[in-house]
């Protein structure tokens, strides 16, 4: 009995002994940095692809430059498997150590909104999230760049309408919305119902609760007999794979079905087989390998056996959507680096570097990313900076550009979002009154 | 004595399961006829009138309906068949039903990635499918023989999250295609022209419904008839009695998980097929529950009917009510049908009425 207690005691201090060996080597100069992920789970068709682009670019990052500005980045997965739950126990979890949340879900973002307040965090929901998060005198510790949601609503008007021959011709046309019943789902229905009604389009939705994401038989039907002219779909998951089959199923013209950006999938596209040729999704990222830093990527992290990823999904829609995820987050440790003046960054300064974010087309070619994505600016005023995006085409093997950028209806929605982040503020309650000062440059 | 039989009370007519059927039907027929007084805008015109007069408007579209109905329906009680013969079994709603529908189809197109052909991977699957009925049967129920139930259940929860586990570090997270086309099931659709419209017909749903009917006849007959179905039956009545007259319990219940498990692969090819083969999935299966509840738990014809009444039920309300209310109410209705039905037969459809005595 003594000696195996001896051993165990042994055992045990080596064990200590090998831990404070570790600390000292953490304790040099990085930046920690928490991502929610779902690599399991109902949505880990959307979340892995994801996941893989956000690892890659930090790793990308961490490997050739050596971090930013020579401060390695610490980047770490919180895996949620899409549960707005599990996101707030990853929120508690990293919310003292992280510089930036990083929600990944619009539920996820909801309910971080009121404690990143609190706690002085600030929230990265590229693209997803609280659509009036992006009134920045309200919401100063959410930022929603590239565009929000309602922008996307808008793009889909502006594109139904580019196809129709003009904004006069969707008088008496229909637009179904195909959404997930569920707070990401329902985001755009508001700019939707105030667009039909100015442009006397009409408007039909189309819930799927999650538990039917894969059963959407009868919805498919109404869709048959409601016969609407343009089908907008804001899905996620294995909702979007089996809302392109039932379409290819129910010879819905696949060229009228337009996603949201998170249905631009490649593997959402292609369960639909040859006749998913002609599926469209917004987009405000590229795909493919063809840019100077996808091929950083592959040769500093996926050949070196650095990437979870197989070399062949590198370049993929989803893949690429969580390169430019990260870059939006390297790009604002740069902007906070300068502004202060230090080397590690803490949550309050990464927040006035989001808040000065600047990414223009000199600096997108500086980083390997010309024609990658469109400039991002974001303001004191404005967190999102509505920028603009493209109708991407899925042409059968992968996602190509169709037509060109476009703006969304920045002068529809602006002011929808401001009135609508008063109308948050005031049901909050006792919202904090913004007390962060601009910076100079925003 | 006389006496005593005349100051009997006479029988409540309302206790009669009938007559109240009889009175809420006449009450709907009255709705109807006020509904049929009032202009098309009231509600009670959009709740009874309308949606009749959408079927008869376009009687293509109720066909199709009702056979989208029939096809989930026929599914649906296929799953619904593997719950009822491990509860018919064991004693227990076996939780881990839907997972064991994505390990099968996960393991089917795992191995023919890995470049095994279609249907030897199909045999593979099925010899794993096996294992996994002799390692539930070795490592958790033999263990727990004549625990309560309540025990039993939650160890299918350990099963549950064993197996998401075991699944996703074998072969991730991705979704996967399934491998339709390599095991021959028809692609395309049939077009019919109906009564003036045209109905459409999936190849693929038609060999759904006619190899998950073949899957049905075939358990239900081979539990009805054979000596392994009696020496279920017996075990279902109690595991004691069973054990008692020489019915091996290990082998009942390896054969029943094993059943589970073949049931969960054609499920998991059948509905892999409609959509992919991923971890959501596994909430499909769960779309048996109101099923057994309007079958009851322990009746093979019960799931059977209640799995078609559900599945058509559903897609009719989803199609011609649920716009009244802004859609989406299939996930509920059918809990709703079945609460119905449970009003009337509280055991369910063709459950057994369990008189317990204090």
């Amino acid at each position: 009995m003594k000696t195996s207690n001896l051993m165990k005691g042994a055992a045990l201090g080596a064990l200590l002994a090998s831990a404070a060996a570790i600390v000292p080597a953490a304790a040099q100069e990085t930046i920690y940095f928490s991502n929610n992920a779902y690599r399991t789970g109902p949505f880990s068709g959307s979340g892995i692809p994801i996941g893989d682009g956000m690892r890659d670019y930090i790793t990308m990052i961490n490997e050739r430059d050596g971090g930013v500005n020579g401060v390695k980045i610490v980047y770490e997965e919180c895996e949620t498997g899409y549960d707005t739950k599990k996101s707030i126990e990853c929120y508690e979890q990293v919310k003292s150590k992280t510089i930036v949340y990083s929600p990944w879900s619009t539920g996820a973002t909801l309910a971080a909104i009121p404690r990143a307040h609190v706690d002085k965090l600030p929230i990265l929901s590229m693209a997803y999230g609280l659509s009036a998060s992006a009134d920045g005198t309200n919401f100063p510790w959410v930022f929603i760049p590239p565009l929000t949601y309602w922008d996307g609503a808008s793009l889909m008007v502006k594109h139904m309408a580019a196809e129709l021959g003009g904004l006069d011709k969707l008088k008496g046309k229909k637009l179904g919305l195909i959404h997930l019943d569920a707070p990401f789902g329902k985001e755009p229905i508001p700019v939707l119902e105030s667009l039909a009604k100015k442009y006397g389009f009409e408007l039909k939705l189309y819930p799927v609760a999650a538990a039917d994401m894969q059963n959407q038989g009868s919805l498919w039907l109404s869709i048959r007999r409601d016969r609407p002219d343009f089908l907008y779909n804001q899905g996620w998951g294995a909702m979007n794979p089996t809302a392109v089959k039932e379409a290819v199923k129910n010879n819905f013209p696949i060229s009228k079905l337009v996603g949201v950006w998170w249905a631009g999938g490649d593997d959402d596209a292609r369960a639909g087989g040859p006749e998913a040729k002609g599926y469209k999704s917004l987009n405000f990222n590229a795909a493919g390998q063809n840019f100077p830093v996808i091929q950083d990527i592959l040769k500093f992290v996926v050949e070196k056996g650095k990437s979870t990823t197989p070399k062949e999904k590198v370049g993929e829609n989803l893949y690429n959507r969580g390169v430019y995820n990260s870059m939006l987050v390297v790009e604002a440790i740069r902007t906070a680096q300068k502004l202060t003046g230090k080397k590690v960054i803490n949550p309050e300064d990464m927040r006035r570097g989001l808040e000065s974010l600047n990414v223009d087309e000199a600096r997108l070619k500086e980083i390997g990313m010309a024609g990658f994505a469109s400039p991002v600016k974001i303001s004191c005023a404005d967190h999102s900076g509505h920028h603009k995006a493209y109708v991407a085409e899925w042409d059968g093997t992968k996602w190509t550009q169709k037509g060109e950028w476009i703006e969304p209806m920045k002068d529809e929605v602006r002011p929808l979002i401001e009135a609508n982040a008063k109308d948050y503020v005031e049901k909050a309650g006792n919202w904090p009154k913004r007390a962060e000062s601009c910076e100079k440059s925003s | 004595m006389s006496d005593l039989a005349t100051t009997r009370p006479a029988p409540n007519p309302l206790a009669n399961p009938w007559i109240r059927a009889g009175l809420i039907l006449a009450a709907a027929v009255a709705a109807i006829l006020l509904g049929a007084q009032l202009d098309s805008s009231g509600t009670l015109y959009a709740v009874f009138i309308d949606p009749f007069q959408q079927m008869i408007q376009a009687p293509d579209l109720l066909v199709q309906t009702i056979w989208e109905g029939l096809v989930s329906g026929v599914l649906y009680a296929l799953i619904a068949l593997g719950f009822v013969l491990i509860f018919k079994a064991s004693g227990v709603f076996n939780f881990a039903q839907g997972i064991m529908v994505v390990f099968a189809a996960l393991t089917l197109v795992g191995l023919y990635e890995k470049g095994v052909p279609a249907f030897l991977a199909v045999i593979i699957t099925l010899g794993v499918m096996f294992a996994l009925a002799v390692t539930i049967e070795r490592v958790v129920l033999r263990p727990l023989v004549n625990q309560p139930d309540i025990i039993l259940f939650m160890a299918t929860f350990g099963i549950t999250y064993f197996l998401i586990g075991f699944g996703e570090s074998l072969f991730g997270g991705n979704p996967k295609q399934m491998i339709a086309e390599q095991l021959f099931l028809p692609k395309g659709a049939i077009d019919l022209p109906i009564l003036g419209g045209l109905v459409s017909l999936q190849k693929i749903d038609i060999a759904a419904a006619v190899i998950a009917s073949l899957m049905i006849a075939l358990l239900a007959l081979f539990f009805q008839y054979t000596r392994i179905g009696r020496a279920l039956r017996a075990v279902a009545d109690s595991h004691k009695a069973a054990l008692s007259v020489g019915i091996s319990l290990n082998q009942i219940w390896v054969i029943v998980w094993f059943t589970a498990g073949i049931v969960a692969l054609i499920t998991g090819i059948m509905w892999g097929a409609r959509s992919d083969v991923s971890f959501a999935l596994e909430i499909v299966a769960l779309k048996a529950l109101p099923v057994l509840i309007l079958g009851g738990f322990t009746s093979i014809p019960g799931a059977i009917v209640g799995g078609l009444i559900i599945g058509i039920g559903e897609k009719l309300g989803e199609f011609y009510w649920g716009p009244l209310v802004g859609g989406g109410i299939e996930s509920w209705l059918a809990y709703f049908i079945a609460l119905g039905f449970l009003l009337f037969r509280p055991q369910g459809l063709f459950g057994d009425k369990i008189i317990e005595r204090i």
